[in-house]
């Protein structure tokens, strides 16, 4: 509201906003103190906020004792890879449909959106008995494979949804300067289109990152990403809280931060570019 | 140099033949216009001459060789698009240098050539922005430098001024003809504003549901239209067209009268009438006279004009300016001058020759 | 651009998409297909046999099959009301002048990328659990008895735990579209003498429309799906209190190998899927045009 606002008002709606903020924040800042308590801390009761002895100790214990940074490259190989093999896939399918529409356009794009309504399970016994006879199960290839499959609609979604921004004249008077078609890719196209392929790989790798289906149904220890290995935290034997917390920090992290700058392009991407 | 000429060119959209057919001959230094109306096929022609559209049939030729099946860069053509189409990650000298460099030229030439379009257009302070931060008429500017740096055969615009106001709309009208007398090269130039074909072109090319209509120098448009399309397309404001019996009393269906030839008087003339709006230009008044038996007439005359909303006029058109058409729009010979007496009178009086009132 | 070559170029382009989904969709579903009609199972290789609909009529009369439908149905609907409604308020109020607003929309959305596993955890353990847990602690705090919220309410608890992650979604869909909002059209509805409710009713919610059908539809095809949040909590439990579809069909697949029992399963779940997705994408493709 461009509307002057009393600043009572303001503050009130400040404080409001604040308090709910907060709340839904607290679980992972809890995560992320209780990641430096020692175990003992971890669950005393009452719980200490800040004054407790802050170690480090968990994160040595994490990576010692659990191979951690085996997982940690994983997650990123399943990620970054399904992305990129994804995009190599969905540009070109995405360019065409943007700039050569036929009258199928609309209709193979609401085909790949309803592919995305399919439910994993309704697949997964025969992809988990194809893995099991091509011997993909449990590894870094067939993860990838599998993530760049449920990811692509959206990739192609999205990056759909920027193509068509840009205008058609722009690339004819590139043609009319005399620019080949690989030229044109080169000078005006890969420029333009920049932008939105990496909003396009950002929410790819948080989505691949985040997938928690088939990676727990179609690992077991060699190509378990972070979510298994997080997920293996879940057995009734001990409280090891301020471990598991050291663990899970790192695993949300670095998508935490990727998230934050990417919140626009997270709201394109996921809504099919029905809301910018 | 460079002659265009297109032989029975046809554009099918689908089962929309958009283009049925034209033959056409654009020659060396010729500045050319397409007008029409909406929705003709203006831009789908100039598109077919660009190359950026495939003919569906006949054949475009460019100094008698025929280049229909050649890509649009090597036909060596430039092209203003009307949405400027800049390049909006490049600054204004990379927009400007881009289609040298397409081409393969040095870098020290390019910034030769580069500066001497900046200079040409005005736009050396600005060299160093991106086209989001120019004015619409600073863009434009740019979209033309882009254009004749290559120093291009022919070049191409479509509807290059409609996306400016007013007083800049006339300013660049200015710009691009003296860019055109400086170059001596052909320019084929779209518009649906009749103003700008009037003058602007060496020849107008009238284009009606992808026909052409007439093709012609502004004036023997403007005096000799070949048709009512034609008639009520040229000139500002349209002709006034009159039928029925007033028409017929001259062998034709339709007469038309452009509102510069309807002579005005307060107290005798050919038809008298009652003047419902009346427009002050400022240098023109136009009058919008209702008629008994004819209809609602546009008159012009000078600034000065006095009458008002619901007086009296008595309007005379000029017998040699009046244009006849037969039933099927064409029009007719005009050898003899029709005589205006066989026009029923509304008041007597000898036709015009009353002082004309200013 | 219609120029002959790019035509042919356009589908060459399209192609790998096109094929790969195809693949990827089509063939593991003809063998799913085909499997729910065989007795076929993992432990008992080279046994298998035609079933006919066996394997439907056990799944479909199955009691475990109308609990897990009734769960997800509940966590489907519960945590779309709670985060479409929640979203809204708060959209509505993030949209108000509010200081650190940046840094309030950091938080919020935070939620959302987490990954499934890690909150899970998080709210079971440190939050939920019944001794340790920060719930525990403020119920004592209070003078409550701690509740055993896994045991005692698993279902509810698992919609607590992915309404929070689902929350912040609805949240930032509907905060974008709502800035979207014409400045002007509110002032004339203020000029016309609209109440700020009737201004609400009549101009903001239309506004949304498109917004939370949008919201809607993503979040039905996730949360239809919902799975590491109740392996790693409850496992279904206690008994088949809170497992739906999805957990049902992996027990059967994954726990029991029992292929043919679990095919079935997994075409019921995409009839039950296509139902819903027949209102939406009709929704959403209508919303789209507009
Ligand atoms: N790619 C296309 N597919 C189908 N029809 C088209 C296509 N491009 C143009 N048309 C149709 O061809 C006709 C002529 O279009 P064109 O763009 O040449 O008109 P125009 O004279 O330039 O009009 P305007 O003054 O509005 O720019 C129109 O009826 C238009 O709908
Ligand atoms: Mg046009």
């Amino acid at each position: 509201m461009a509307r002057t606002v009393s600043t009572r008002r303001r503050l009130a709606f400040t404080a409001l906003a604040w308090t709910i903020a907060l709340a839904l924040f607290f679980p992972i800042l809890w995560t992320f103190l209780t990641s430096f308590k020692s175990e003992g801390a971890a669950i005393a009761n009452p719980p200490s906020f800040l004054f407790f002895d802050w170690t480090l100790e968990n994160y040595h214990e994490v990576q010692e004792r659990s191979n951690y940074f085996h997982h940690m490259w994983n997650s990123v190989v399943i990620s970054f890879g399904s992305t990129f093999l994804g995009l190599l896939i969905a540009v070109p399918a995405a360019w065409a449909m943007a700039f050569s529409p036929t009258k199928n356009t609309k209709n193979i794009l609401m085909w790949m959106l309803s592919t995305k309504m399919l439910p994993p399970v309704g697949v997964l016994v025969p992809i988990y008995l194809l893995f099991r006879d091509w011997a993909l199960l449990d590894t870094l290839a067939g993860l990838v494979l599998v993530l760049t499959m449920v990811n692509l609609p959206i990739i192609v979604w999205m990056l759909y949804t920027y193509f068509k921004e840009i205008p058609g004249d722009i690339l004819e008077a590139a043609r009319m300067d005399g620019a080949s078609l690989g030229q044109e890719i080169l000078y005006v196209l890969t420029p333009m289109a920049v932008p939105g392929i990496a909003s396009t790989c950002l929410l790819n790798v948080i989505l691949a990152w985040n997938e928690a289906f088939w990676t727990l149904n179609l690992t077991a220890a060699k190509a378990a990403p972070l979510t298994a290995f997080i997920a293996s935290y879940s057995s009734p034997e001990g409280l090891f809280w301020a471990k598991l917390s050291a663990a899970s920090t790192m695993a949300i992290a670095p998508i935490l931060i990727l998230g934050w700058f990417s919140q626009r392009q997270l709201v394109r991407g996921l809504t099919f570019g029905a809301v910018k | 140099m460079c002659t265009i000429r297109l032989e029975n060119v046809t554009k099918m959209f689908g089962e929309l033949a958009v283009i049925p057919g034209i033959d056409l001959q654009i020659n060396d230094g010729e500045f050319v216009v397409f007008v029409g109306p909406s929705g003709c096929g203006k831009s789908t022609l100039l598109r077919l001459i660009a190359g950026l559209e495939d003919i569906s049939g006949g054949a475009i030729l460019l100094n008698g060789e025929d280049v229909s099946s050649l890509p649009p860069a090597k036909r060596g053509l430039s092209m203003v698009f009307q949405s400027y189409a800049l390049y909006p990650h490049m600054t204004v000298h990379g927009n400007i240098a881009f289609p040298l460099k397409m081409a393969g030229m040095d870098k020290a030439e390019i910034d030769k050539k580069v500066m001497a379009a900046a200079k040409v257009l005005n736009l050396t302070e600005y060299l160093k922005r991106k086209p989001r931060n120019l004015s619409g008429g600073q863009r434009q500017r740019v979209a033309i430098g882009r254009a004749i740096v290559r120093e291009p055969s022919a070049f191409l615009f479509d509807e290059p001024l409609s996306n400016l106001d007013a007083a800049l709309r006339v300013n660049m009208r200015l710009e691009i003809t003296e860019l055109h007398q400086q170059l001596g090269t052909t320019m084929v130039y779209v518009t649906h504003d009749q103003v700008e074909a009037m003058t602007m072109a060496d020849k107008i090319v009238v284009l009606n549901r992808g026909n052409v209509e007439q093709v012609g120098s502004p004036m023997d448009l403007y005096r000799d239209p070949a048709n009512l399309f034609v008639a009520g397309f040229i000139g500002s404001p349209r002709m006034n067209f009159v039928d029925g019996g007033n028409a017929a009393r001259l062998g034709a269906t339709t007469i038309g009268i452009r509102p510069e030839h309807i002579g005005l008087d307060r107290e005798k003339g050919l038809w008298r009438g009652v003047i419902g709006v009346s427009e002050h230009l400022g240098s023109d008044t136009f009058l919008h006279v209702h008629v008994e038996d004819v209809g609602t007439i546009t008159a012009r005359t000078g600034g000065e004009w006095t009458l008002r909303h619901g007086e009296t006029v008595f309007l005379t058109p000029d017998p040699d300016k009046v244009h006849r058409f037969d039933e099927s729009g064409r029009s007719m010979a005009r050898a003899i001058t029709p005589d205006l007496g066989a026009l029923p009178r509304h008041v007597n009086g000898a036709p015009a020759s009353g002082a004309p009132l200013q | 651009m219609a120029t002959l070559h790019t035509k042919s170029a356009a589908r060459a382009m399209m192609s790998p998409s096109v094929i790969l989904l195809f693949c990827w969709m089509a063939v593991p579903l003809a063998m799913t297909l085909y499997f729910s009609f065989l007795r076929y199972n993992l432990l008992m290789p080279g046994m298998e046999e035609w079933a006919g609909l066996f394997n439907y009529e056990f799944f479909l009369t199955d009691p475990a099959f109308f609990s897990a439908l009734f769960n997800t149905l509940i966590l489907v609907g519960s945590v779309l009301v709670i985060s479409v409604g929640g979203g809204l308020l708060m959209a509505l109020l993030l949209d108000q002048p509010v200081f650190g607003q940046g840094i309030v929309r950091v938080l919020v959305i935070s939620p959302f990328l987490i990954m499934p596993t890690v909150s899970a955890l998080v709210w079971k353990n440190m939050m939920m659990h019944p001794v340790y847990g920060l719930f525990a602690w403020l119920a004592k705090t209070v003078g409550l008895d701690p509740i055993d919220w896994l045991s005692a309410a698993p279902l509810t608890s698992i919609v607590m735990i992915v309404s929070w992650q689902w929350l912040p979604f609805a949240t930032l869909i509907l905060l974008t579209a709502l800035q979207s909002l014409d400045e002007d059209q509110m002032e004339a509805a203020e000029m016309d003498g609209a109440s700020l409710w009737w201004r609400f009713y009549f101009i903001v919610l239309p506004h949304l429309g498109r917004a939370i059908t949008v919201v809607i539809l993503i979040e039905t095809i996730f949360l239809l799906s919902v799975f590491a949040e109740i392996l790693v909590t409850t496992s279904g439990g206690p008994g088949y209190a809170s497992t739906n579809i999805t957990y049902l069909i992996y027990t059967q697949a994954l726990l029991q190998f029992d292929v043919g029992g679990a095919s079935a399963g997994g075409i019921v779940a995409v009839i039950l899927a296509n139902i819903v997705a027949f209102f939406l994408i009709r929704l959403i493709g209508k919303n789209l045009e507009g």
